[in-house]
């Protein structure tokens, strides 16, 4: 556990020592900005809550976070740090760890930042404070799923532009497995059971439920379950893959 | 004790390390030697457990790097080739980045921290970020990485690559004040490297042992072992009467007038031609007897096998 400590400060430390994190945060919450008061008629609705502000993240993110993930790995593999780190006596998957909780933090950061839009709608109104917090629960937890498949491509990749890339088409796959866009490609010849089995992957049907403010413990369980089987996946790909 | 067991490693169809098998005690150092591609690397990232062998195994002080490696990795210190570091860091938070992960506290810590600190020279860069310092200065990190845990076993790829003399000067030192009570392995192509720091000489080619020796033993390898290199300006006969000589094999003669006469089977001939120089009256004005030509010996090892 302390080394997962270890290798979680050094990472976090490491993205404020570049230009990324701030760049990403600025964007970001620009962003958040624009969706809420522009796209999402966060004024003109005239209710005081903040769905608005909530439908665009995981739009937000299908773009912002590759963008995050696509270093992860490929920055060790160019400098030559991976050697270093996995020849220190830590465990494949307390470095794993150690880097996906750093990068969910760091969004978690990015995330928490945006909390002035919570003090704009607290002082135009009077929401219901609960369903927010449980929003906000359900993002960062779809910001960790997206962050976990993100983590696994980059790991398979040593190419940047190719991580980036795969980590949107996936995250892209993964937003929409219960919409007909991706289930089409299933009907016909695939058998019932599968087509609900991806449609259930959706990160959109989880999330929407949670941030409508019903925190069911089945969605928590999904999103837990989603990012524990891409960080196996990422420890293995490394151990595979690390002297390409 | 690194013990390896017919060793190899394949990428494909290419076969990097083919079954190399040694161990190495505590008090030796050992150098790798052999042509680049030869499997050096490779050979030390198995050891270190960085790479999987495809074949064979390694232990060090008693553990196995592949069933048990956080315990082996605890008692080695390495540094890669290129010793790579976080660029965005600066040498004091990367010193005390490996120095938690490895567990280092209270008095100890400060003390290897002042130690690898004052030795490796780097208080005046401590707090610039790695990226900014020069290749010598990143060489020093990386080695400062190493050593810093006191560990028993080290394994460093190519340490003085890109060091001024007196910087690689100063890692030889590091590394012969080290040596006694630990087990040392060292990859290099610098040949003068052999000879100034290690007790045994591994040379490698084409993923296979070659040569397994000490640097002495293998300069005696070298036809040049014993050979009396001088210069006369007064005797043109001279070289005849070198080659007259019993235990003479032949002589060589350079453009600057130097002559080289080679002994038959490393015999000492030494003697023999300075009597002869005393007979002859001649006036030698450089003289120099050879223990024997490293570079040579390598060129003959390594290419005989890749012939």
């Amino acid at each position: 556990m302390k080394a997962v400590v270890t290798i979680f400060r050094r990472e976090l430390v490491s993205y404020f020592s570049t230009p990324v994190a701030y760049v990403f945060i600025v964007i970001f919450l620009v962003l958040t900005g624009v969706f809420t008061f522009y796209i999402g008629n966060f004024y003109e609705r005239g209710q005081a809550d903040l769905i608005p502000f909530f439908s665009f993240h995981p739009w937000l993110y299908l773009f912002l976070i590759p963008a995050i993930t696509m270093r992860l790995w490929a920055e060790e593999r160019k400098s030559g740090t991976i050697e270093l780190l996995l020849t220190l006596p830590v465990s494949m998957y307390q470095v794993v760890l150690g880097k996906f909780l750093a990068a969910w933090a760091f969004t978690g950061i990015a995330l928490g930042l945006t909390f002035p839009i919570w003090i704009t709608v607290n002082y135009l109104g009077d929401p219901d404070n609960g369903v927010i917090f449980a929003a906000y629960v359900g993002s960062f937890l779809m910001a960790g799923g997206f962050l976990s498949i993100g983590a696994a491509i980059s790991a398979l990749s040593r190419n940047q532009v190719v991580a980036f890339i795969l980590t949107v088409v996936t995250c892209f796959m993964f937003l929409l497995a219960g919409f007909p866009l991706v289930l089409d490609f299933f009907y016909g010849w695939a058998p019932q059971v599968l087509i609900d089995g991806i449609a259930s992957l959706s990160f959109l049907t989880h999330y929407s439920s949670i941030s409508k403010g019903v925190i069911d413990f089945r969605d928590f369980i999904y999103f837990v379950a989603l990012i524990s089987f891409f960080l196996i996946a990422n420890a293995i790909l490394i151990d595979l893959k690390k002297a390409d | 004790m690194i013990v390896t067991k017919s060793l190899s490693k394949h990428y494909g169809p290419l076969v990097a390390v083919d079954g190399i098998s040694f161990s190495v005690e505590a008090g030796e150092v050992l150098g790798f030697l052999g042509p680049n591609g030869a499997g050096k690397s490779t050979t030390m990232k198995m050891i270190t457990g960085f790479l999987a062998p495809t074949d064979g195994s390694v232990s060090v002080c008693g553990f196995d790097v592949q069933e048990n490696p956080v315990e082996a990795k605890r008692r080695m210190g390495y540094l890669p080739e290129g010793a790579p570091g976080y660029g965005e860091m600066t040498p004091m938070a990367f010193l005390d980045f490996v120095a938690d992960i490895r567990g280092l506290e209270g008095d100890h810590r400060r003390r290897r921290m002042a130690y690898v600190v004052e030795h490796l020279h780097l208080d005046q860069v401590l707090h610039q970020p790695i990226d900014t310092l020069s290749k010598g200065f990143r060489r020093r990190v990386g080695l400062a990485q190493a050593i810093l845990h006191d560990p028993e076993v080290l394994i460093l790829d190519e340490p003085t690559d890109g060091l001024d003399p007196n910087q690689k000067h100063e890692v030889r030192t590091l590394i012969n004040n080290m040596a006694p009570d630990k087990i040392i392995v060292v990859s290099t192509h610098i040949l003068e490297e052999v000879t100034a720091v290690c007790t045994r000489v591994i040379i490698i080619a084409d993923g296979r042992i070659v040569a397994d020796d000490t640097p002495e033993g293998l300069q005696t390898r070298s036809r040049y072992h014993n050979a009396v290199t001088l210069k006369i300006d007064n005797a043109p006969d001279a070289k005849k009467l070198l080659g007259e000589l019993d235990d003479v094999r032949r002589v060589e003669s350079s453009e600057d007038g130097h002559l080289t006469a080679l002994p038959k089977d490393g015999r000492v001939i030494f003697p023999s031609v300075s009597a002869l120089a005393r007979d002859q009256d001649w006036n030698v004005v450089d003289i120099q007897v050879d223990h024997g030509r490293l570079d040579e010996v390598f060129r003959d090892i390594t290419t005989e096998v890749q012939e």
